[in-house]
């Protein structure tokens, strides 16, 4: 077997590039851990069960991810760990203020070395337990309190339509954590997801959680490099659009198959299940890793332009082509993210005017995920963000996709003002959102019902 | 998976070329007892450098992480950057 050891020198080559030149990265790896026997009268108790557990399971998961990244050569930007939903767990102590669980959480995840812990979430897409409402209640306290717990309520599904109490009460959710955390421009609402059809093993932050399906504990892989996909592109200028698809799915199967590789490892180290590859497209602030950059090289001029939601369509679908093939266990989101403040890109376009709001909207009906760091004027009434919930999640419902919403609206700046994250949170220019009001379409309260797309038995 | 495919690492060099880049690393090899299995060099548009190495650790007489160590800071030494990973990385980006 003279070629046994026969690997070829130019997909070395094409690898190492990836890496070292074009920020091909594992976004990361997100342990689920469940908490479900963390439920206790107590809600000290409950507090502290949750605190050993998850510092129990998730002690080796930063030492065993840098390993992982040395031995192969291949970054892993985060590590982070995603916990059964709190309002289901909390609940039985039957207090109503959970901000002693998100204070666990966040010392937990301090302890285990991670940056961000998902989890602290209530699913209320029908209607909502008394824990579940303590929990949403408690989200503009938990979050501006902590540091690293992220938070998501889903509102809606295409199987039970939209909660519109639930709309309501997160527009108003999503106000007050914004003030509770003005000092910060607003950080609290950056860790803050609403979703429709909200999946049970994304890896991704803020929006990750560990399903009430998902095995005691698992360990889910994102993989990210809008870079590596921008530059094949960039090398076929003027190919058309059978061979541009081409070119993208190839990409995405080599990015997967390094998520696929990672992960693997890792379950096996840990001696903890795979659960699954997210084929996602996950921008970060630096320069050349940015969705919107993609769609540009296609001959765009700027991102947000007539022909975007068609360039977007087709990148997303080419990457989850590709994707497929290349790992046995596909899930999370999957597609190619839009986060305005985590994208240069974006943000440019935002900047000179080629991006708004709208055109944001309409790009998430064909990708992953929803209207993502979009930092909004502070003065917007609670009513109008709830209308822009309502909308993504009717796009969602509709389309039978994950939708969602993270927006701020960042107390005491205009649009045209700049504010700043921080880290892989970025920085966002305030846009504008219509000034006709839409209270008393909100007020109705209700659900709106589940849409036809529902009765597929 | 058998031993012997665990135990294979790719060694990459790039960089400018210069003297005796080659005898560094295969010195730093050898009394590593790493046995080198394939090398492929090439001068890349006349001026880069690059040289692959596939190279069997199973007999090695250091860990994976110390030769790695040695051999990145022999290539800041030289200049040139030096990587060693699993040669699983490569196998499964490119194939099912």
């Amino acid at each position: 077997m003279a070629n046994m050891y026969h690997v070829d020198t130019s997909e070395i080559l094409e690898t190492i590039r990836m890496v070292q030149m074009e920020n091909l990265d594992i976004r990361t790896i997100t342990m689920g851990i469940s908490l479900r026997d963390c439920c206790r009268s107590d809600i000290k108790a409950t507090a502290a069960a949750i605190y050993d557990k998850v510092t129990r399971l998730g002690q080796d998961l930063v030492p065993t991810g840098e390993m992982i990244a040395q031995q192969y050569g291949i970054p892993i930007i985060n590590k982070r760990i995603s916990v059964t939903p709190i309002a289901m767990v909390a609940e039985s102590s039957g207090v109503d203020d959970y901000a002693l669980i998100a204070h666990a959480l966040d010392k937990a995840a301090m302890e285990v070395g991670i940056n961000f812990i998902g989890g602290y979430s209530a699913l209320v897409h029908k209607g909502m337990t008394p824990g579940d409402r303590a929990l949403i209640e408690s989200l503009p306290q938990a979050l501006s309190q902590t540091e690293r717990v992220c938070a998501s309520v889903n509102i809606a599904t295409t199987k039970a339509g939209i909660n519109m109490d639930a709309v309501a009460l997160m527009g108003h959710i999503v106000k007050a954590a914004a003030a509770a955390s003005a000092e910060q421009d607003g950080l609290a609402c950056a860790k803050l997801v609403v979703f429709c059809n909200v999946p049970e093993d994304n890896p991704f932050m803020a929006g990750a959680f560990h399903g009430v399906g998902e095995p005691e504990c698992v360990i889910n892989v994102g993989v990210s490099g809008p870079g590596v996909v921008l530059n094949a592109i960039r090398k076929k200028p003027n190919c058309d659009f059978g061979e541009l698809a081409s070119i993208i799915k190839q990409t995405a199967f080599k990015i997967t198959r390094m998520g696929e590789l990672v992960g693997r490892a890792a379950s096996e180290r840990l001696g903890v299940p795979f659960g699954i590859v997210d084929l996602s497209l996950a921008p970060t602030p630096a320069i050349g890793d940015s969705v919107a950059d993609i769609l540009e090289a296609m001959g765009l001029e700027r991102c947000g332009t007539h022909g975007t939601t068609a360039a977007l369509a087709m990148l997303n679908d080419a990457v989850k082509k590709g994707g497929a093939m290349a790992s046995s266990y596909v899930g999370g989101l999957s597609g190619a993210f839009i986060p305005v403040s985590e994208d240069a890109g974006m943000i440019a376009a935002v900047e000179v005017g080629a991006l708004s709001l709208d055109k944001l909207e309409a790009m998430t009906c064909v990708c992953s995920v929803g209207l993502d760091m979009i930092a909004v004027p502070g003065d917007t009434p609670a009513e109008t963000i709830a209308a822009i919930i309502a909308d993504e999640a009717a796009i969602g419902m509709i389309n039978r996709k994950t939708t969602a919403v993270r927006i701020i609206p960042v107390p005491g700046k205009q649009v045209g003002d700049h504010v700043e994250f921080g880290g892989l949170l970025g920085h966002a220019p305030v846009m504008s959102v219509h000034n006709f009001s839409s209270s008393a379409f909100i007020a109705r309260g209700g659900r709106i019902p589940a849409p036809l797309q529902a009765l597929n038995n | 998976m058998t031993e012997k495919k665990e135990n294979r690492i790719i060694v990459s060099v790039l960089g400018v070329d210069r003297v005796g880049i080659i005898a560094a690393i295969t010195a730093i090899l050898a009394k590593a007892e790493a046995n080198i299995l394939d090398i492929s060099q090439t001068i890349m548009q006349g001026q880069i450098f690059t040289m692959i190495m596939v190279v069997d650790m199973s007999g090695a007489a250091v860990s994976f992480d110390t030769l790695r160590k040695d051999l990145t800071d022999k290539g800041q030494e030289l200049g040139v950057q030096i990587m060693a990973q699993h040669e699983d990385v490569f196998k499964f980006m490119h194939r099912i």
